[in-house]
C-alpha cells in the first residue's frame, strides 16, 4: 500500500511561493492500477517526483508499504558518457541485484545490438528509450509508475512492452499519470483527476473522461478568453500610439 | 521525517550497508564517467594531483637556496600541497553536483548526501594515493626521509579529510541555494592556500601573525602532519582542540544544509 496523507506541496520561486498541492490524499493498495488524469501544468511531474521519492512533501506524509519503482522508461538518470551496459551496472548495483543474468534480458529486450557498448550520449531518442524502458524491467517492484503515455520505438516495440507490463506484471500495482484520457482508460481500474492542487476521484472511467473533457473545454475557454483581452489591450495601445502621432503631426 | 520507507528493516546496520553499497555505486559511475575506460583511465585519478605537486616541488627545490631553510624541501612541499589539494578539490567537486546529478534522486535510495560522500572519497582516494605515490616514490629517489612518526602523519592527514569533508558538505548545498559560492569558491581557495600555510612553517612568522593565522583550522591539521613528518627539523604550532571543534562545528552546519537541500529546494527542470 502507498498512502498520501494531507500532502502538501510548496516551490519558491522568484515570484513567490507557488503551491503546487493542498492536503492531498490517495490510498495505492496491491494490484490497483490508478490511472492520474492531468493537464499540462497541473503538477503531474512533481506528484511522481513525491511518489517516487525524488522529492519530500512541505508538509503531510507518503508511507509505502511496497517498493515503487523510478518512472518506468525515464532516462534522465542515464549518464551520457555510460554506455549502456555501465548504465545497466549502475542501477543493479543500487538496487543490489545481480547484473550479468540482467545484461542478457536488457540486450535482448532494447535490441541495441552492439550500440550496448556505446555511450548513451551517441544513442538516437529512440534507442535511448529502448534502453530505458528494458532496464526498467530489470529490477522487481510491487508499484510501478509510469508517467506520460510510453511512445517508445514502433508499433512491434510498444506491444513488447505492453506485453512486458500490463501483461506479465499485472498483479502489480500501477500509478499511471497521463494528459491523455485513452491510455488511461484501456489500462486501469481507478480514475483520479488533478487539477487546482486538488485530486478528485471518480466513480467509473466514462465519469472520469467526462469531467476531463469539461475541465479542458473550460480551460479553453479561459485561454481564449484571455488572449482576446490581450488583443484588445494591444489594439487599444495601438490606436492611442497612432493618436498621439497625428496630434504631433498637426501640431507641427 | 515524512516518506519513510517500511518495507526496509529498520536495523541501522542494514541500512549502512545499504548507503555503503549506494556509495560505493555512485563512486564507480564518477570514475567511469571522468576518467572513461580508454587510456589510462582512472590512474588519471591521482596522476593529475601528482603533476601538480611534481611541478610545484621542482620549482621549490630549483630555487632552494633562496629560502635559507634547514627543512627537507621535498617533504615541505609534498605534505603542503597535497593536504591543499585535500580541502580544496573536494569543495570544487561538490559545488554544483546537485543538478548533474538530479535525475539520479528518482532512484529512492539515493540521497544527496550519498552523491557528495561519492565525490568526497573519491577526491580522497585521488589525493591519498599520490600523496603515498610520490612519497615512495622521492623516498626511493633519496630526495625525501621517511616520516618520523607514521602514526602521526596518518593522523594529521586524517583531520585534514575529515575538515575537507566538512567545508565540501557546506559548499556544495550552498552553492545550490546561492549560486555566488560557484564564482567565489575558486579566488577564495587561492586566498586560503596562501593562507594556510601550504608554502611557510608557522615558527616564521612572529606570535600575533601565527595567533591569527591558527584561527584557520587546516593550518593546524597541516602543521601536526609535518611535525610528523619531519617534526626534529622545525617546531611546529598547532591547536588540535580549536580544529576539531571547529571541523565539528562545520561539518553539523554542512549536514544540516545538504539535509535543507534534500527536503525543500529541489527544483527538477
Amino acid at each position: 500500500m502507498i498512502r498520501l496523507e494531507n500532502v502538501s506541496k510548496v516551490y519558491h520561486t522568484a515570484q513567490g511561493p507557488r503551491e503546487i498541492f493542498r492536503d492531498i490524499n490517495l490510498v495505492v493498495n496491491k494490484g490497483e492500477r490508478v490511472g492520474i488524469l492531468g493537464r499540462n501544468g497541473a503538477g503531474k511531474s512533481t506528484l511522481v517526483r513525491l511518489i517516487s521519492g525524488a522529492e519530500r512533501p512541505t508538509s503531510g506524509r507518503i508511507v509505502r508499504d511496497m517498493s515503487v519503482s523510478w518512472p518506468i522508461a525515464f532516462s534522465g538518470g542515464f549518464h551520457q558518457r555510460l554506455s549502456g551496459k555501465d548504465n545497466l551496472r549502475f542501477i543493479c548495483r543500487i538496487y543490489g541485484i545481480d547484473y550479468r543474468t540482467r545484461l542478457e534480458f536488457v540486450e535482448r529486450f532494447s535490441e541495441l545490438g552492439p550500440y550496448i557498448d556505446e555511450p548513451v550520449g551517441v544513442y538516437s531518442s529512440g534507442m535511448r528509450a529502448k534502453l530505458a524502458f528494458a532496464i526498467s524491467m530489470v529490477v522487481d517492484f510491487d508499484c510501478y509508475l509510469i508517467d506520460e503515455v510510453m511512445a517508445v520505438g514502433d508499433e512491434r516495440f510498444r506491444e513488447k512492452c505492453e506485453i512486458e507490463l500490463f501483461q506479465k506484471r499485472k498483479d502489480r500495482a500501477m500509478i499511471i499519470i497521463s494528459h491523455s484520457n485513452r491510455y488511461i482508460q484501456q489500462h486501469c481500474n481507478r480514475f483520479v483527476i488533478l487539477e487546482d492542487g486538488n485530486l478528485e476521484e471518480y466513480e467509473d472511467s466514462e465519469s472520469a473522461r467526462m469531467a476531463y473533457k469539461r475541465l479542458i473545454k473550460r480551460a479553453a475557454k479561459i485561454e481564449m478568453k484571455r488572449q482576446h483581452e490581450v488583443e484588445k489591450a494591444k489594439k487599444k495601445a495601438r490606436l492611442a500610439l497612432m493618436e498621439q502621432e497625428g496630434a504631433l503631426q498637426t501640431s507641427a | 521525517m515524512p516518506a519513510d520507507d517500511r518495507s526496509e528493516p529498520l536495523l541501522p546496520l542494514s541500512g549502512l550497508r545499504i548507503q555503503a553499497r549506494i556509495v560505493w555505486a555512485l563512486l564507480l559511475r564518477e570514475v567511469i564517467t571522468r576518467f572513461g575506460r580508454r587510456n589510462i583511465g582512472f590512474l588519471w585519478l591521482f596522476v593529475e594531483p601528482a603533476l601538480f605537486v611534481i611541478v610545484i616541488t621542482a620549482i621549490w627545490t630549483a630555487t632552494h637556496d633562496l629560502h635559507r631553510s634547514q627543512i627537507p624541501i621535498a617533504a615541505f612541499t609534498l605534505t603542503g600541497y597535497t593536504s591543499m589539494l585535500m580541502w580544496r578539490n573536494t569543495p570544487s567537486r561538490c559545488i554544483g553536483a546537485l543538478s548533474s546529478n538530479q535525475a539520479l534522486l528518482y532512484h529512492r535510495r539515493v540521497t544527496m548526501l550519498d552523491i557528495y560522500l561519492a565525490r568526497i572519497l573519491l577526491e580522497f582516494a585521488g589525493v591519498t594515493t599520490s600523496f603515498m605515490v610520490l612519497g615512495l616514490v622521492m623516498w626511493l629517489g633519496g630526495w625525501l626521509e621517511p616520516p618520523e612518526n607514521v602514526l602521526q602523519v596518518i593522523g594529521g592527514w586524517g583531520l585534514l579529510a575529515w575538515f575537507g569533508m566538512a567545508l565540501a558538505l557546506t559548499l556544495g548545498p550552498l552553492s545550490e541555494r546561492y549560486p555566488s559560492v560557484q564564482k567565489l569558491w575558486s579566488p577564495v581557495a587561492i586566498l586560503l592556500f596562501i593562507l594556510s600555510g601550504t608554502s611557510f612553517l608557522l615558527d616564521t612568522f612572529p606570535p600575533t601573525v601565527r595567533y591569527w593565522l591558527l584561527w584557520l583550522p587546516m593550518t593546524s591539521g597541516l602543521e601536526y602532519l609535518r611535525e610528523g613528518f619531519f617534526g626534529s627539523h622545525f617546531k611546529a604550532h598547532y591547536d588540535l582542540g580549536y580544529m576539531c571543534s571547529a571541523t565539528m562545528l562545520l561539518m553539523l552546519f554542512g549536514l544540516s544544509q545538504v539535509r535543507r537541500v534534500a527536503l525543500n529546494e529541489v527544483r527538477i527542470a
